[in-house]
Parts: C-alpha cells; structure tokens; sequence
C-alpha cells in the first residue's frame, strides 16, 4: 500500500544516513586531523539527522519496524538516497565536492521544510538546517582553497567535479510521492529551489576560479532504489553486525 | 512531598558526560518537568545537536539520579523544536565552563560568509584576545577548537548554535 509520507521521510534519511557511513570512512584516514575531525562531526550530524527522520518513517509506516531496523536490515533496492551520496569517498577533492554539492541542496531545502505543515519534519529541519550551515562552509571554503589553490589541487578539484556534477540534478527529483504532499503542504517544491542552489553554486565556483562540467549528462534513479556498483559494498559494511549476529544491541 | 521545584533541584545534580562540570539545567536542555504523582514524572529534554551521542547518557544519568530520590517511574521524552540553541545555557553555565578551560559561546558570526572573521574569543587560560580558530570542528559536535597567540595553550570553545 501507498504510504505517502514514509516514503518522502525515507528519502531524506537515506540521503542523510548513507552519507553520513561515507564520511565516517574517514575516522583515522583525514589529510590532517582537523579535517579527519571535521569530516567524522559531520558525519555524526548527519547520522544523528538520519535517526530523527528514521525514527519518523518508522512511526509514519506504522509497521513495528524500528528505525535500526530501517538502517540496518533493509535489501540494496529499498534504500532510496540520490545516487550522489553513495559515490565513493576517492580523495579528499571528490569528498568536499560531493559534500558541497549536497549542503548547497541541503540548506535551502531545510529552510524550506521547516515551514511544512507537517510539525515533526518541521521541527527536524529547524534542528539540522543550524548544523548544515556549518557544514555548508565548511565545504564551500575548501572548494575555494583548492580552486584557487595550487595548479594540483586545482586539478583534482575540476576532476572531482567532473565525476559528481551528473548526480547533481536527481537532488532536485520529484514523483507522485512529492507532488501529492506538497498539495497538503507537507513537502517542498523542489523547483522552487533551484534559483538559491544555482545562485550559491555559482558565487562558490567563481570564487574558486572553477567552471561546472560542459556535459549535460544526467543520472539518476536512486530514489527508485536503482544503485551503482559503490553501494553494495558500502551496506555491506554498515550491515555487517545486524547481519552477523541479529539484533544484537551495543 | 514531591513538586516539580524539587526534581528541577535534583535535575542540577544530573552533569552532562562531555562536559561534566555542567548539569542539564545549565545546559539548558531541560524543557519541562511534570510530577504525575510522588513517584512518577515526566521529563522533557531536547538535544544539543542531532547527532550528540551524549543524549543517551544523559537520559541515563536522569533515570539514575531521580531513581536514588525515590523516584520510580521516569517518562523521558525528546522535543527538537524550538531547536535548542547556545541561548538556552544559563550564565551561570557559562562560568562554569570557563572555570573548566572551556571557552563559552560569545557572539556568532554569520556562517554563511564564506571566509569572514571568526568570533574573538577570550583564552579560558590567560584572558588573552589574542586567539585564533585551528577549527570550526573539534572534540565534540558543540566545540570548536582555538590556540591562544599569547600562552600558546590551545583550547576548546564551545561554539554559538543559533
């Protein structure tokens, strides 16, 4: 059966959530250990964002599944994160593009969703818009740094965009789950955000002497749970515990 | 006979685990307390920051000190909005982290200025202004970590949430 709102929540905690597992990747491999420091409190945000909203799904689907359930015992095509937040870590330019071109989605979408109507996701996107704004400059200053840094890092930086921007727009996908919430007030209208994504966009790559990728090349499918070959290995990571010994608790 | 003043004052024994010089009441992340009877209340908490492993200590810690006052039932429920922000510290919080070697929150600068100056904050060791970001990331989610210019002690500051 359709359930509207489990799904939408879903969304927005897989994208959080599997994120979240990438940068913790990190914990013991940073540059440097502010930026090991930095990349894992990130990651603790967003998996602290993923509890709140899978804890929500799981009231919302009215299952008895818990939202470790959700995390951890879901199959690969029930997962529906934007294929952008499961691309593998590489090095740390491919890191804070990823991460930039996310926060770039991610702050102008909280602002929006604090005012749903729904109180809950509400309250949840007044909570984590405070910390993506720290993530958000986070990012975009290493952007600059390295844009406008060494011929190296300039290089890396252009490479790393050139690999990541075609997962940029499927931030922006919308179905019959977003349309008939946004008719009761409950979802965003996605669209209506692209001026503010564009407008920061642009200001960070100019800033950093950097240009978007000529392609106009377009992927998606995540939201449908259709995955590229990274993810598999990276549930299979995160799974491991509740596979190997079920419903042990920490 | 049990009142909520009375578990707000047992609340102040209950220290935060990252900083445990702090209870919850200074931290300011009691929102409200209702006694259901002498044994039984109902405690409202909200976290710091989404991520903040330290609620669950804190919902223990709340469960084990009201437990040692006869307290038998203890409903903890979590609220996140009003979002919890650096305003809901009490003063007296304030000093004491400072006392601890922690900086306390000062003013914010607006995060969405890339590159703009970092709040000036004063070295919990000498006093000095004199003090610059290592990073706006540091022990834990709610810290950022400085180093003063002058005695060179590199510290923890806990940074404006708004």
């Amino acid at each position: 059966m359709k359930n509207n709102l489990f799904t939408y929540t879903l969304r927005i905690a897989d994208d959080s959530l599997i994120l979240g597992q990438r940068l913790s990747e990190w914990c013991g491999h940073g540059p440097i250990i502010e930026e090991d420091i930095a990349l894992t409190n990130i990651a603790l945000d967003l998996i602290g964002q993923a509890t709140s909203l899978l804890e929500y799904a799981a009231v919302a689907e009215n299952k008895g599944r818990s939202a470790d359930d959700l995390a951890f015992l879901r199959f690969e095509n029930q997962y529906f994160n934007t294929q952008l937040v499961e691309q593998k870590n590489g090095d740390f330019a491919v890191t804070i593009v990823r991460q930039w071109i996310f926060d770039t989605f991610r702050l102008p979408f909280y602002e929006a969703l604090q005012h749903s109507s729904d109180k809950q996701l509400a309250a949840i996107a007044e909570k984590s818009l405070k910390e993506t704004k720290y993530h958000w400059k986070h990012s975009s200053e290493w952007i600059i740094r390295m844009g406008d840094g060494t011929e190296e890092s300039n290089k890396r930086v252009n490479d790393a965009l050139i690999l990541l921007w075609k997962f940029s727009d499927e931030l922006f996908y919308m179905d019959d789950v977003d349309k008939e919430l946004i008719s009761q007030g409950i979802a965003v209208d996605l669209e209506t955000l692209r001026p503010a994504f564009n407008e920061r966009i642009h200001y960070v790559l100019q800033q950093a002497t950097l240009q978007l990728p000529d392609s106009k090349w377009k992927l998606s499918g995540g939201r449908q749970g259709r995955h590229t070959e990274h993810f598999g290995h990276l549930i299979a990571e995160m799974q491991y515990m509740q596979r190997a010994y079920p419903n042990m608790e920490w | 006979m049990v009142n909520e003043t009375t578990i707000w004052q047992y609340l102040e024994e209950v220290p935060d685990p990252e900083v445990p010089v702090l209870s919850v009441i200074d931290l300011g992340i009691v929102r409200s307390v209702k006694v259901l009877s002498d044994k039984e209340v109902e405690i409202t908490i909200t976290p710091t920051y989404s991520g903040c492993p330290a609620m669950n200590y804190i919902e223990k810690n709340i469960r084990e000190v009201l437990g040692e006052k006869g307290i038998e039932t203890i409903h903890i429920q979590t609220v996140l909005s009003p979002a919890w922000t650096t305003d809901w510290m009490s003063e007296a919080g304030k000093e004491k982290l400072l006392a601890y070697g922690i900086a306390p929150p000062v003013n914010e600068v607006d995060k969405l200025v890339l590159f703009g100056d970092s709040p000036i904050v004063k070295c919990p060791q000498c006093s000095s202004e004199n003090t610059r970001m290592l990073s706006q990331f540091g022990s834990t989610a709610c810290k950022a970590l400085y180093q003063c210019n002058d005695c060179l002690e590199p510290f923890d500051y806990f940074k404006c949430l708004r």
